[in-house]
This record gives C-alpha cells, sequence and structure tokens, in this order.
C-alpha cells in the first residue's frame, strides 16, 4: 500500500517536524527585534508603558524560544534517524553550515536569553539590553546559515563529486548561493510581518475585551504601521524571488503557475484544478497574459512550461494551491493594514471601528500560515529532489521500517497538537493578564522572601 | 581550502570535541533532568524554587547536546547515520519528552493555575523519560546495538543507572543552590543516590571488558593496567569520599556546599573516560573507527576553525551566566 511507504512517511513525519518547529523561529526572529525596539523606547522616554510591553512580549518570545529550541533538537535527530544519505552525500557541505549555526548563534541565544529573561534586576540596565540585542542579533544568525543551507540545497553551486561524495570547492560561492540573498529576505521580512500581525492580533483582542492600558495602544499603533510599511516590501522581494526561481529552478515556477505548455501570453490561473494525468487544468479561471507578465514583464515573454520537464517537476497541486493560499494572505495584509494605518493615522487607536479590530483578530495567526504555505512551495516544490541535480529525496532515506516511523510520527503528531493548543490558549492568557500584572510580582515565589502570600499565585509576572 | 594540520589527526580532535560536549551535557543537562525527577518529592513553593534554581540555564544546557549530536553530524556523517537508525525508538521517545520537559518549564509558569499541575505532571515525565532513554542508548551503544534478551536487560540496567546519576547531580546542585530543609532533604537524596550511582558506574565497568576482548585487552595489560588504575581508585575514593562529607551537617555558614556538585562533575568525568578510552578509536564498537567515519579533511578544517574561535568564547559567556545568577537561587521573575 502506497500510504504505508517509508518513503512517505519519512517525508510526512519530516515536514511535519519542520513545518512545526518554523513556526516558532518565525516569530522569535522577529519579536527579538521587536523587544528591543520597546527596551530602547523605554530607555529613551523611561514611560512605562513600553516596559508593560515589554514585559507581556518578553514571555511569548519565552514560550517561542523554548518551543523553538525543543522542535529544533528534533531536527537535528532526523537527519541521522531518517535521512542519513543526506549527510553521507552532501555532508562535507551541510555539515559545516549546520556547526556554523549552532556554533556562531544558537548558543548566543540560549546564554543570553537567561539574562535577557530574568537578569532585569541582577544585571546594569545596558546589560540587558545588551543581552537583549545578543538574543535578537543571534535569531536572525542562526536564521542565515540555515537559509544558506537551504538555499545551496535548492540551487547548489560551488562543489564538486568526487567518489561519489560532494566535497566544497568555494564557500563564498556556497555561502551566497543564487538564490540565498532573496530567500533570506523573504523569510525575514516574513517573520517580521507574522510578528506584526500576532502583535496586532493579540492587541486588539485585548482592546476589544476592555481598552487594554497604553502598553496595548502603543504596540497596536506600532505593529499596524510595521506591517503597512513592509508588505509592500515583501511584495516586492516576493516579486524578485519568483523572477530568480524562474531562472533557476523553472520547472517550481511552472508548477506554482500551473502552466503546462512553453510559450507567449501565458495566462495568470486565478482558478483551476491541475490534473497530473490527463496534464491539463480543468476549471480554469485566468487573466490573459497575465503569468507572461509578471515573470517576464511583457505580455509576450515566453514561460517555461511542465511539459519540458515531465518526469522531472514537483507535484503541481500542491504548489499551485501553496502559491495562491501565500499571495492571498499577502493580499488581505495589505489590505487590512493599510487601512488600518489610515485610520489609526487620522482618528487614532481609540476610535477604530470594532469591525476592523476583529478583522485584525482574525488575521493574528496569517503569518503563520502564509510562512508554512510559501516553505511548503519552495520545498516541494524542489521534488523530487533533496539537493537539486545532486541527490534524489528517495535516495536518502534510512532503512527504518514503516511500522517504526508510523508509530514515531504519531507520537509527534499528538505531541504537537497538544503543544500548539496549550501555546495558542497561553499566549491568549498572557494578552489577558497583560497589563493587569503588577510589577513586582515574583514568577517563583519564595516563602521566606516572597513579599506577597506564598499561595498559588495568580500570575507570575 | 587545503587542511592545516595533518589530517590524521582531524578525527582525533573531533572525536575530543565531540566528547567534550557529551561530558558538558551529561553534566549540565544532567542536574537539570535530576532536579525534574526530583521536584517530584516536593510541591508548591519548594517545587517553584526547584525549577527556578534551573531556570537561566536549562536552555543552554540543552545547546551542549545539540553541539554533540551536531559533531557527530558534521565530523561523521556515516557513524552519525548508523547509530540513529539503531536507536530509532529511543531516540523518537527521549525527543519527545525533551520537548515536553522544555515547554512545560515555561507552561507551567504561564498556562492558567488550574493547569500547572498537569505542566508539572509533564515536567516530571518528561525529565524522568528523557534520562531512561539516554541510559537506554548509553546501554545499547557500549554493547555495539547488540538485540539479544541479555542485552536489553542491560540496556534497561543503563536506564535505571543513569537516572541515578542525573538524580545524584540535581541533588547534588540543589544541595549548592537552595537553604534550610529544602537543603537537608537534598542532602538526604544525594546520599541515596550517590550509592545507587556507585553501583551502576561499577556495573557498567565490569560489564564492559567481559563483552568485549578487544576492551579486556586495553584495560587488564601491562603496562596500561597500572596506568589506568587511578581511574577507578580515585572514583572509588570519591565516592566513598562524598558519602563522609554528606554525613555531616553543612556549615552555618554553608560555604562548602559546592563541594559535592564538583565532586559530581569529577566521578562523570571519570566514567566518561573510562567509556572513551575503552572504545578509542572506535565509533561504533569493533565496527567503525573515527577515521573511517570522518567526513572530509577539507570540511572538518574549516569547521575547526569556527570551533577553535567559538567554543571558548561558548564556554566564557556559560560561565558568566552561571556567575551573574550565582548564589542561592531565589525567585525569578522578569523584572
Amino acid at each position: 500500500m502506497d500510504a504505508l511507504d517509508p518513503l512517505i512517511l519519512a517525508r510526512i513525519q519530516f515536514a511535519a517536524n519542520i513545518s512545526f518547529h518554523i513556526l516558532f523561529p518565525t516569530i522569535t526572529i522577529a519579536l527579538g527585534w521587536a523587544l528591543l525596539g520597546f527596551k530602547l523606547a523605554y530607555n529613551r522616554t523611561k514611560d512605562e508603558a513600553w516596559m508593560d510591553a515589554y514585559r507581556l512580549w518578553v514571555k511569548v518570545f519565552a514560550l517561542s524560544f523554548a518551543m523553538g529550541v525543543v522542535s529544533g533538537i528534533t531536527m537535528s535527530f532526523q537527519f541521522g534517524t531518517n535521512w542519513p544519505g543526506y549527510m553521507e552525500k552532501v555532508g562535507n557541505i551541510a555539515g559545516p553550515l549546520l556547526a556554523y549555526e549552532v556554533l556562531t548563534a544558537f548558543f548566543l541565544e540560549a546564554v543570553f536569553l537567561g539574562i535577557m529573561l530574568f537578569g532585569f534586576s541582577r544585571v546594569p540596565n545596558w546589560v540587558h539590553t545588551m543581552a537583549t540585542l545578543l538574543v535578537a542579533g543571534g535569531t536572525t544568525l542562526s536564521a542565515f546559515w540555515i537559509i544558506v543551507l537551504n538555499s545551496w540545497m535548492q540551487t547548489p553551486v560551488g562543489y564538486e563529486i568526487r567518489d561519489g561524495v560532494v566535497h566544497a570547492t568555494d564557500w563564498w560561492a556556497i555561502i551566497f548561493n543564487p538564490s540565498m540573498p532573496y530567500r533570506l529576505i523573504h523569510m525575514l521580512i516574513a517573520s517580521a510581518l507574522t510578528v506584526a500581525f500576532l502583535i496586532a492580533g493579540m492587541s486588539a483582542w485585548r482592546w476589544l475585551k476592555d481598552g487594554g492600558g497604553e502598553g496595548v495602544r502603543r504596540t497596536l499603533k506600532a505593529a499596524i504601521y510595521a506591517a503597512a510599511l513592509l508588505i509592500p516590501v515583501q511584495i516586492f522581494v516576493g516579486d524578485l524571488h519568483g523572477l530568480n526561481t524562474l531562472e533557476h529552478q523553472p520547472q517550481k515556477v511552472a508548477a506554482m503557475e500551473a502552466n503546462w505548455e512553453t510559450r507567449s501570453h501565458v495566462p495568470l490561473v486565478l482558478f483551476a484544478i491541475p490534473d497530473e494525468d490527463a496534464r491539463t487544468n480543468h476549471l480554469e479561471v485566468a487573466i490573459p497574459s497575465g503569468a507572461s507578465l509578471i515573470l517576464k514583464h511583457e505580455a509576450a515573454g515566453v514561460v517555461p512550461g511542465l511539459n519540458d520537464y515531465e518526469g522531472n517537476h514537483p507535484p503541481v497541486g500542491p504548489l499551485f494551491w501553496g502559491f495562491r493560499i501565500m499571495v492571498g494572505i499577502g493580499v488581505a495584509m495589505l489590505a487590512l493594514s493599510w487601512f488600518a494605518a489610515w485610520t489609526i493615522c487620522r482618528r487614532g487607536v481609540d476610535a477604530m471601528p470594532r469591525w476592523l479590530a476583529h478583522g485584525l483578530v482574525a488575521m493574528t495567526f496569517s503569518g503563520w500560515v502564509a510562512t508554512l504555505a510559501g516553505w511548503y512551495v519552495t520545498e516541494i516544490g524542489r521534488q523530487p529532489w533533496l539537493v537539486t541535480g545532486v541527490l534524489k529525496t528517495a535516495d536518502a532515506v534510512g532503512p527504518v521500517g514503516s511500522a517504526m516511523v508510523a508509530s514515531s510520527l504519531t507520537l509527534y503528531l499528538v505531541v504537537y497538537a497538544v503543544l500548539l493548543t496549550a501555546y495558542i490558549a497561553v499566549l491568549y492568557r498572557l494578552a489577558r493578564l497583560g497589563k493587569a500584572a503588577p510589577n513586582d510580582k515574583p514568577m517563583f515565589p519564595v516563602p521566606t522572601i516572597a513579599p506577597g502570600p506564598a499561595a498559588p499565585q495568580e500570575e507570575p509576572a | 581550502m587545503t587542511p592545516f594540520i595533518d589530517p590524521w589527526w582531524l578525527p582525533v580532535i573531533f572525536a575530543g570535541l565531540m566528547g567534550l560536549s557529551i561530558l558538558l551535557y551529561v553534566i549540565l543537562d544532567g542536574y537539570d533532568l535530576g532536579v525534574g525527577m526530583l521536584t517530584r518529592l516536593e510541591k508548591d513553593e519548594n517545587r517553584d524554587l526547584m525549577v527556578a534554581s534551573i531556570g537561566p540555564f536549562w536552555d543552554a544546557n540543552e545547546t551542549w547536546l545539540v553541539l554533540g549530536i551536531g559533531l557527530l553530524l558534521v565530523a561523521f556523517p556515516v557513524a552519525h547515520g548508523l547509530i540513529l537508525t539503531q536507536l530509532y525508538l529511543p531516540v523518537a521517545l527521549m525527543l519527545v519528552a525533551l520537548i515536553l520537559r522544555g515547554v512545560s518549564f515555561e507552561f507551567r509558569a504561564k498556562a492558567a493555575p488550574e493547569h500547572k499541575q498537569r505542566w508539572d505532571h509533564a515536567f516530571f515525565a518528561g525529565s524522568l523519560l528523557t534520562a531512561l532513554c539516554q541510559g537506554y542508548m548509553l546501554g545499547a551503544y557500549v554493547l555495539g546495538f547488540d538485540q539479544s534478551f541479555a542485552a536489553v536487560l542491560f540496556c534497561l540496567l543503563a536506564a535505571l543507572g543513569l537516572v541515578a546519576g542525573y538524580v545524584f547531580v540535581g541533588a547534588c546542585w540543589l544541595i549548592y543552590k537552595v537553604e534550610g530543609d529544602l537543603q537537608k532533604r537534598a542532602v538526604r537524596w544525594a546520599e541515596i543516590s550517590l550509592w545507587a550511582t556507585a553501583l551502576a558506574m561499577a556495573i557498567i565497568s565490569i560489564a564492559t571488558p567481559l563483552l568485549s576482548e578487544r576492551i579486556f585487552d586495553r584495560w587488564f595489560r601491562l603496562p596500561e593496567i597500572i596506568a589506568l588504575l587511578p581511574i577507578p581508585i580515585a572514583a572509588a575514593t570519591l565516592f566513598i569520599g562524598l558519602a563522609i562529607f554528606l554525613r555531616r551537617p553543612l556549615r552555618a555558614k554553608d560555604e562548602l556546599s559546592w563541594v559535592p556538585l564538583a565532586v559530581a562533575g569529577i566521578l562523570f568525568a571519570l566514567g566518561f573516560v573510562g567509556i572513551a578510552y575503552s572504545f578509542y578509536p572506535y565509533l561504533i564498537a569493533d565496527r567503525l573507527d573515527i577515521w573511517q567515519a570522518a567526513a572530509s579533511p577539507e570540511a572538518l578544517s574549516i569547521i575547526l576553525i569556527g570551533a577553535l574561535f567559538v567554543l571558548p568564547v561558548i564556554l566564557g559567556y556559560s560561565v558568566l551566566a552561571h556567575w551573574i545568577f550565582r548564589g542561592k537561587a531565589t525567585h525569578l521573575s522578569y523584572e
């Protein structure tokens, strides 16, 4: 039976793990910088509202960071448990990149996180600000190394194959491989947008409940402005990224557009049901010459089609739909953030219509969905290759049997479902308690030291 | 790029770095996991305090596991694949346990009060299961992944042994980090787990040479045996010395409360040196040595450059973090 094929199961397991994992770095990468912003604003103005915001969001950061660390450890084991062929073949390149990620970035974050979270009263203020900076820098550096490796797998350069094993010849070329800059910037902005909509959504939710405090209004406004500024940049960068993909992985773009024939005046397909067996689209709704205009910037531009890559292109359906989900959310983000920014700019946060706040609440986790959809497009779009032109996914999978993979997969899925539910529940709990938290209530009261009653505390601040 | 030192040395250096990372992980996350298991014996404020004592450190401690397994992955890719496919289920279970342990730490302090109990359970269970899985893997690794009934029994014994070891180092951590009645109880826990740890180390030390002729030869051969004898003698002396130390009440000013933790660290290091000596130069007993498993010299040298710069820095700022949060654990707050 196909569904019990160990290869498919191993792929589903890897996809499940990495999908769960990426949710949290997507938040921490940008949230680190947002916290630094709150902290600097507080240092400058000594306005407690900024510190209220810092205290609330640093907890979200701590929780997201822990989720990212533990799910990231799972990733580092997955290579060995399920994909031993990967490191055997390209270990000489993937190895150093992963090593640098752990050495330069991961430790930086993990060590200074303790100071950032619990050190405010133990170290001078500037050390605390510095720890926040180092943690934010560490998460971004971490993202850099991981994106370098992923991009190299998409567009490998700077290597040679000796005795069937990949050896590095030019590290500069490997690190700055053709798709890296586009993917990195696209991801960093995606993270910023995810966090902007998360903060806007949670703040709007709190504002709808009881107005929140000054901290809630501040963060709501800052998040909306950040989103409104970043979304056009993201659309522009996304376009550049698409053109870069067209140059280096044309079959991926062909699948994203569900374009079967290489031709000019390719329409932009808005809706269709791609059929890989018949190699055509059903129920197609399209804008004439749209894809040619977007990809070649002229109506007569020739866009490559899937039939040129028969048997060597990724599955069409997931790419076609994944891409549309991502772009659709991007458009919704643009409309909502611009309208909200315009409203707030003219009339202030408290004059915001309630339906607009409800809209922001509905979009709280939209960044997650868009980021996941985008990664699905780019990762499934690399298939059937694990490293384009070098190693097929099917050749890297390990000898572990279906039953074994199925049981570990079930275990992971159950745990992830529980954790995700708990994570979102706790986020809303934190947002509800946000400003209400008194300033000097300890997180873990000690009987002999704690000033207040040591009974089960309401809110560990 | 061309290797800047004799390529023969590169796998040796990386085996050393990997060993150091794993040893540091076992000691550092060992006390976290031990404290995690001991939380079951206390409740409310004391439990909070125990968790607070490891709060600022556990993230960084767990990172040594990522580095250790990462070095295995990048420096010895073939061995990484072989070892981890052999240990598939215990690894999967350990990962789930590590996930539970790590996140309950956050959730127990942030979830609604009526759910706190649940996360406390998850914290305890995650710590215990992690220790069990790691001990099982240690046993399986020492036996070269033998699947016989006796081997599985040995692995289960090793699992319990590592639980004892982690509880021991966790109790020693608490002696150092807390005061008063809780500290007195920690001394009691350390006294009990000390003997369990000694027993486990003795069993593994005796079983390993009996199971492998090569390891037997490495240990019981003149003149090596004379050079090696100090290891078991030192271990035995430290165990007995610490047992005597723990019987006396700690001084009023508490200035020696770090001693048990230091001794526990040295004992772990001795055990580690013993296992490392038995195995060297093999990564998988009698099957795969470090040169056969190593990545290309070019790849190893480029990692080494980074490691030589960065490892001292990591050690430095780990020490800094321990220094900033030095002294007795108090409540942790985001203030």
